[in-house]
């Protein structure tokens, strides 16, 4: 089914609150007209906060994006064919109180789970897109999430189309336990097979990126990019200064510092994601390969 | 008898009154067989009831009992003859994990596995088998090289997971684990792995991704140790025993979960009792498994180990 999600819709949609944790949730104030920003402190204003695509153009500072607010500035017109909409995980080990978290998510956020995947354009050149949600629980990895992630990675191996992901998860799905580890497993086997096909995979580490999706498939893309300011790492930082008993540095699993570690090929603001995307595409597109032939 | 857990106290307790009844009855000369007989009687009775019915926190303790046989011990074990490898040829020699190679009943076969210590200052030296991406990179680079051979691998899990430290972000733990699932879920040769202890989250995935997955009888294996997953959902890190439950972590859950291959026993009272026979049983595992996949082709054997995971999770199609 060919969505047009956005078409009718201005482009960036209203306006929601920003912020993933309640706590940050009551800041914007007065709400859906300013907002602070996490980064300098200014106030800003819905609509120059829309102008920049949820970025501060005083500071930097990137916002989250809900994944319908991701593929609207990063698809051609924002046009999404999506794959596997209905899927959604059961509740394999009876974990109290989760069908009820996953029914209140849903009601929340709009989104059955904490990805969205689908086929459109970027500058008219197909891609598989992968958009996680971190406002879904956090944006967990559990049974549909792994099962969305394969199908997809699937589908653009058969079809040869290129896979653009935007990682944006707090880890494993807990409330799955084990089967949610396995999908770290699983989803490795879908890069495993989108490699064997040649097929290439631009991962998009975004914030947060952290845990069994910084060590699956967000740190396997054949390039790995981040938004600034990004929180990218596998163990959280509390647990950490626990085990060490000392203070971390300030910039300590920001995308900057795994950048500085050669962790990741490139560190891209908002601004300038979408074109980016679209000359990765074009070098890797088969324009570009009869292009090498001719000169050959 | 040390290192006894919480719960093995009235047997701890009932075991010592059958020792002082015995030295008494040596000194003093006097009679007390049919006493000692009826508490021997009660001590077995009582030893079949706690053990025959661990709950998952008490499966935990057993798990990371510091006289449980290492992954060390399993190779002195199992193998006729056994040669260390060192160092991930990149940064270091990370002695949270072990490897080499050998010969287990005359067959070649690399292994790998996490290796915690006995004692504090081994298990300084051992960074409390909590593995930095070194470690993970060594195993890496055994496990291919066992490819590149046609050897089969045979994989020890026995960590409560990755090292959460500075030292470990920065040379990209992410990265490292992540590699070895792409690199093992991709591997064309036989992959074995027995969880012997603690099988805690990403850190032991990252040498679990295998042909047949096996877990002792009283070992664990979760996504988040259960202090973690009870300081997340109820604030309160003392609520592990609750979040042990709700985790479905043991071998048992696992199996019923179809994780997992198959579960080896344990003697009455966990691995620490009795090693060499659990030791044995794993050793027979492994052969027979090893000579079961001997016939499989490398291609056969990594389509099959993609299936297998691909099945993994249970989701509903709305
Ligand atoms: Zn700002």
């Amino acid at each position: 089914m060919l969505k047009d999600w956005f078409q009718k819709k201005p482009r960036y949609a209203t306006l929601s609150p920003p912020a993933a944790e309640p706590a940050e949730r009551r800041e914007a104030i007065p709400e859906g007209l300013m907002n602070k920003c996490r980064g300098c402190g200014d106030i800003l204003l819905s609509k120059e906060l829309e102008k920049h695509l949820k970025t501060c153009p005083r500071c930097g500072y990137h916002f989250p994006l809900s994944a319908p607010e991701r593929i609207g500035i990063t698809l051609d017109e924002g046009r999404f064919f999506e794959y596997d909409e209905g899927l959604t995980s059961l509740d394999p080990l009876s974990f109290p109180g989760y069908p009820e978290k996953l029914a209140r998510m849903q009601e929340e956020t709009g989104l059955r789970e904490a990805v969205v995947t689908g086929e459109g354009t970027i500058d008219g050149r197909p891609v598989v897109l992968i958009v996680m949600d971190s406002r879904f629980m956090m944006g967990s990895m559990g049974s549909a999430v792994g099962e969305k992630i394969a199908r997809a990675m699937e589908r653009a191996a058969d079809k040869r189309i290129p896979v653009v992901l935007f990682a944006a998860s707090g880890g494993a799905r807990m409330q799955e336990g084990i089967l949610s580890l396995m999908q770290m497993a699983k989803t490795s086997g879908a890069v495993a097979r989108l490699r064997e096909a040649g097929v290439p995979y631009i991962s998009v580490m975004t914030h947060p990126t952290t845990g069994g999706v910084t060590a699956s498939f967000a740190s396997q893309g054949d390039i790995i990019l981040a938004e600034p300011g990004a929180l990218i790492g596998f163990a959280g930082r509390r647990i950490i200064e626990q085990t060490i008993h000392q203070k971390l540095p300030d910039d300590f699993q920001t995308a900057e510092f795994l950048l500085k570690h050669g962790m990741i090929d490139r560190i891209v603001h908002r601004k300038d994601l979408r074109a980016e995307l679209s000359v990765i595409l074009q070098i890797h597109g088969e324009e570009a390969l009869h292009v090498g032939r001719a000169t050959l | 008898m040390s290192g006894e857990l919480p719960f093995e106290k009235p047997l701890v307790e009932l075991e010592r009154r059958i020792a002082e009844l015995r030295r008494f009855m040596e000194t003093e000369g006097i009679d007390l067989r049919e006493e000692i007989a009826r508490l021997e009687e009660r001590a077995a009775s009582l030893a079949r009831e706690i053990y025959g019915n661990l709950t998952p926190y008490q499966k935990v303790q057993i798990a990371r009992h510091p006289d449980r046989p290492t992954t060390l011990d399993y190779i002195r074990g199992c193998l006729d003859v056994f040669l260390e490898f060192h160092g991930d040829r990149c940064f270091g020699d990370d002695l949270a994990v072990v490897g080499g190679i050998g010969l287990l009943e005359g067959m070649p076969v690399t292994v790998v596995g996490h290796q915690r210590g006995r004692d504090t200052k081994e298990n300084l030296m051992r960074n409390f088998g909590m593995p930095h991406p070194e470690g993970f990179r060594k195993a890496l680079r055994l496990m291919k090289q066992a490819e590149r051979f046609r050897r089969p691998v045979v994989c020890f899990i026995d960590t409560s997971g990755a090292y959460p430290g500075m030292t470990s972000e920065e040379r990209g733990i992410g990265m490292a684990i992540a590699e070895n699932l792409l690199a093992m879920i991709d591997l064309r040769t036989a992959v074995l792995c027995v969880v012997t202890g603690e099988g805690g989250s990403g850190g032991a995935l990252a040498l679990g991704v295998a042909d047949r997955v096996y877990m002792l009888e009283h070992a664990v294996y979760s996504v988040i140790s259960v202090e973690g997953a009870a300081a997340l959902l109820w604030k309160d890190a003392s609520q592990a025993p609750r979040a042990a439950e709700s985790m479905r972590i043991t071998a048992q859950d696992l199996l019923d979960l179809e994780v997992i291959d198959g579960v080896i026993p344990e003697p009455l009272g966990g691995a620490h009792k009795d090693p060499e026979t659990v030791i044995r049983r794993v050793k027979e595992v492994l052969v027979r498994d090893l000579r079961e996949l001997s016939e499989v082709s490398p291609d056969d054997l990594r389509s099959r180990r993609f299936e297998k995971y691909r099945k993994m999770g249970r989701v509903f199609e709305g």
